[in-house]
């Protein structure tokens, strides 16, 4: 941060800082900053008695378990996933490598909905492999299952292509130096490679993490949405109250949500910021 | 010591093919599978069916819709972003950081709050609806935001909003500030220097951003999904798929993966001209 | 004064990058801003270009205030370090830009980007990009589209530092020759003294955001004013017992002393002519000989002091741990006021030795 004393005006050359600054700050306010308010405004008339009356509801407390723990598992196998696409992506040539990389960015592609009742489809009784499997005794439409294979759907986007760039920047000789030294190659992938990836792993987690608790249309297929076998995400209970027009619900459920998307959109920025620091300090 | 070596070749390699043979597993299950199934549940009735579910007047009213959605979006976010990706990577000034978090918010919330938050904005309860009032008392119009295309325009506008200055940001930063510092020293004025020098540094990806906002705006759901009641007139492409599903019946159900298959198409194009604009910046670079 | 600055002061939040800066200079001189880096002077050229703004203090050109005039108005070109040649325009398109801004006619603006591509030796080159240049091509394409314009004042920031380090002499050489020819008043700036002694008129060096002194090159070489200056220009090192030399006594008030390698003479201890400098020199023994292309360095320890001495290859070679005999010309001597030259008392009036 620069600071001036004296008061002495800042130069910039390049023009257009009056305009662009006019034009994104009014866009960003009517477009997203306002509308999101007028949610926080809303639920500010509830009192903090009713608040925590709406969002302790039986159906909502297990929604946001739902949703929570299902994306955190997701996320996680995504992580695994995602480190290991990323790394055959980078190290390793094959034939068709081309077009499973293009193929990574389907989940941003496919709409939702679409991606919602095929998955529904697929692992129900009638479909494969979710008829496979469920002679095997394991149902996965219409159970917590489903709702992390959605969430896995969407999210391998997020970690793949977080990893895949730093592996990519990431020197080999680096690591052929550990190698060099005698270490053994689980050693130096877990000493070496593993520290500096992890920083754009947890941010792949978090941006996958944040996805999956707020995901909507590729989940309410495969889920069933039950409130007795608590498959219902929160995203659901919201709609679920705002079509029976039930707004202090709705806005009080989505403000938690909010704030749980700020928390997770924070811990990112400090993840990124380290990194920054930690990358041009060396 | 020579054994030993070829052993480490050996268990190289060996690991080299199980992590390949797993990722292609994975894809092909996880994405590739999902893509086939819409494909054979949507001709699961025959080619003359598949037809007829996509010809009905509910399907070309969700495509005008959803095209018009996505048309305005693309537009405006293109627009905000250029003019974002020059704040933000031009100038310095205070609370820069802050701003781009806020612009990114629409990554990490759930469409169904963005439907939410126009609703408690311009709905009956929000507190713009009195001035939506006035004006059409006054003015005598009968504009209509929540349940209507507006509020299917400004939902899509805002799941899409950070597409595109996301993919411009970086690249602007990379290729520093340098350029218009020199051509604005020249005299140059702000227009001139976007478009003979900053331009053809973005082109790609803005066009890449364009095509990633392009197929999100398509396929936008949860936040449509609240503020869209009405078949045939408000609903999108993913709203009228959604119905067509929860109706239940076997033959709603085919034509609902006969229009999912439209969009499946248009995802596939969209990748590979993801993957042909990727090859293009490269060569150009 | 062409160009002048007048108690100029900038802050960059508690960094002090400007003290008290003032100085002047001629219409037609390339002058160069010498320092270390940090030490305040492309903020200096970026003030005087109006990329930056002082805190307080005045920059006049051609007798104009300018503190107000914006940066495109000051009739300035500017070379940046990095070029910011425009990648995407022909080097005839990267020229012709700032002419084309004043809205030059067509028919003009070919013949004078042409006539440029000619002065800077860049004919059948105007239809390339900047990436399909070489450093020095590049370089030229940035001085021929910051001369375009016809600006009356050429501002250089670190010109030759994306240059290799072969070509960096040539380059030196070819652009004193085509500003001087051009007769443009042109400030740039270095950290590297071999490049400023080389190519500017007069030289202003820098330190932690002060002028430490400006003049000619050789001003600056044979007589600094500061303790500074007398450290950066040329390589000497410090000695704070200098006293202990033939010649020199240690003065009052005096911190210590910076001795040159070319301030210092070595004779092998079989010279003909030894008797007549026993007087001045001292023994010492050689510690090292580094070979350095055209001549050889000597480390000698003298008493204790480590003198470093270069000695023509042409004269009689020098052994490691060999006796000699040591002649010290002068030093410079500095209190925290300034420095002053001192001649090695016993040579006062005499020729310098002459072998």
């Amino acid at each position: 941060m620069k600071k001036t004393l004296k008061g002495s005006r800042k130069v910039r050359v390049i023009p257009g800082f009056g305009l662009t600054m006019g034009i994104t700050v009014t866009m960003l306010s009517t477009l997203i900053i306002i509308p999101l308010a007028s949610v926080l405004l809303y639920s500010l008339r509830l009192s903090p008695k009713e608040f925590f009356e709406l969002i302790s509801e039986p159906n909502v407390v297990s929604a946001f378990a739902t949703s929570i723990s299902c994306a955190l598992i997701a996320a996680f196998i995504n992580s695994v996933f995602g480190l290991m696409l990323a790394w055959v992506l980078v190290r390793y040539d094959f034939f068709g490598k081309r077009i499973l990389d293009g193929l990574i960015e389907l989940p941003f592609a496919l709409p939702t909905a679409v991606a919602g009742i095929t998955l529904s489809k697929m692992y129900s009784n009638t479909g494969f492999p979710g008829g496979f499997l469920s002679g095997m005794g394991l149902d996965v439409s219409y159970t917590h299952i489903g709702i992390v294979v959605a969430l896995v759907f969407v999210g391998i986007p997020f970690t793949v292509r977080s990893v895949q760039p730093v592996l990519e920047t990431l020197d080999s000789q680096y690591e052929e130096a550990a190698y060099i030294l005698g270490a053994s190659r689980i050693k130096t992938f877990f000493k070496v490679i593993f520290p500096e990836l992890f920083p754009s792993l947890l941010t792949g987690f978090s941006l996958a993490l944040a996805r999956g608790i707020g995901e909507y249309g590729s989940v309410i297929y495969i889920s069933g949405n039950s409130a007795k076998n608590g498959t219902q995400v929160v995203s659901y209970v919201i709609m679920q109250k705002l079509e029976r027009l039930d707004y202090s619900s709705a806005t009080a459920i989505a403000l938690v949500m909010l704030i749980i998307s700020f928390v997770i959109m924070f811990a990112i920025n400090i993840i990124q910021i380290r990194r920054s620091r930690r990358v041009n300090a060396v | 010591m020579d054994y030993s070596d070829k052993n480490k070749t050996f268990s190289r390699k060996i690991t080299k093919y199980i992590l390949i043979t797993v990722s292609v597993l994975f894809i092909a299950i996880m994405l590739v599978l999902p893509l086939v199934s819409v494909i054979i549940n949507s001709l699961k009735e025959g080619i003359a069916f598949y037809f007829k579910s996509l010809s009905t007047n509910y399907v070309t009213s969700a495509l005008g819709v959803t095209v018009m959605a996505t048309l305005i979006s693309v537009g405006v976010n293109t627009f905000f972003g250029i003019v974002a990706s020059w704040l933000l990577t031009r100038f310095e000034f205070r609370g820069k950081n802050t701003l781009s978090t806020l612009i990114d918010i629409p990554f990490s919330i759930s469409p169904v709050i963005a439907g939410l938050a126009f609703i408690m904005t311009f709905g009956r309860l929000g507190w713009a609806s009195p001035v939506i009032d006035w004006i059409n008392s006054t003015f005598g119009t009968d504009i209509q935001i929540v349940f209507a295309l507006p509020g299917v325009v400004l939902a899509t506008i805002f799941v899409t909003f950070p597409f595109i200055s996301r993919e411009v940001v970086p690249v602007l930063n990379s290729v520093g500030h340098d350029e218009e510092e020199a051509a604005a020293l020249m005299g140059a004025k702000g227009f001139k220097i976007f478009r003979k020098v900053t331009f053809p540094h973005i082109k790609w990806a803005l066009l890449y951003g364009i095509i990633l906002c392009t197929a999100r705006a398509l396929g936008e759901f949860g936040a449509v999904n609240a503020l869209s009641k009405t078949r045939g007139q408000t609903f999108t492409l993913p709203l009228e798929i959604d119905a067509l599903y929860m109706s239940g019946s076997a033959d709603s159900i085919t034509a609902s993966f006969a229009v999912s298959s439209l969009l499946v198409v248009i995802a596939v194009a969209v990748l590979v001209a993801r993957n042909i604009v990727e090859y293009r910046a490269k060569k150009d670079n | 004064m062409y160009v002048e600055l007048k108690n100029i002061n900038k802050y960059y939040g508690k960094f002090k990058a400007s003290d008290d800066v003032s100085f002047g200079i001629e219409k037609g001189k390339l002058v160069a801003l010498l320092g270390p880096s940090g030490s305040g002077k492309t903020t200096i050229l970026r003030m005087i270009a109006g990329l930056e703004n002082p805190d307080s203090g005045e920059i006049y050109i051609d007798g104009k205030l300018v503190n107000n005039i914006p940066a495109s108005k000051r009739g300035i070109g500017f070379v940046f370090q990095s070029y910011a040649l425009f990648r995407y325009m022909t080097v005839f398109d990267n020229i012709a830009f700032g002419l084309e801004v004043k809205k030059t006619p067509k028919k003009q603006i070919k013949e004078r980007v042409n006539e440029l591509i000619e002065l800077v030796g860049l004919s059948g080159m105007e239809k390339r990009y900047p990436n399909q240049l070489s450093g020095g091509q590049r370089q030229r394409v940035a001085f021929a589209r910051a001369l375009a314009p016809e600006p009356n004042l050429l501002l250089l920031d670190e010109p030759f530092a994306a240059i290799d380090a072969k070509v960096r002499a040539e380059l030196r050489a070819w652009l004193s020759d085509m500003i001087h020819k051009v007769g443009i008043t042109s400030i740039f700036v270095t950290h590297d003294q071999d490049e400023a002694v080389d190519v500017a008129d007069n030289i202003i060096v820098t330190n932690e955001g002060r002028i430490e002194q400006q003049g000619t090159p050789q001003e600056i070489y044979k007589n600094p004013k500061t303790p500074f200056v007398a450290e950066f220009i040329g390589t000497s090192a410090k000695y704070e017992n200098y006293g202990i030399l033939k010649g020199f006594s240690n003065q009052e008030k005096i911190n210590g002393a910076l001795i040159r390698p070319e301030f210092v003479e070595v004779f092998k201890s079989d010279n003909a002519n030894i008797e007549s400098y026993l007087k001045y020199a001292d023994d010492g023994i050689v510690e090292s000989v580094t070979f350095r292309g055209n001549s050889v360095e000597l480390l000698i320890d003298v008493k204790g002091l480590k003198l470093t001495a270069l000695r023509s290859l042409e004269r009689r070679k020098i052994e490691v741990g060999e006796k000699v005999k040591v002649l010290v010309y002068r030093l410079y001597a500095f209190d925290e006021k300034g420095v002053k030259i001192i001649e090695n008392s016993e040579l006062a009036g005499k020729e310098t030795v002459k072998l």
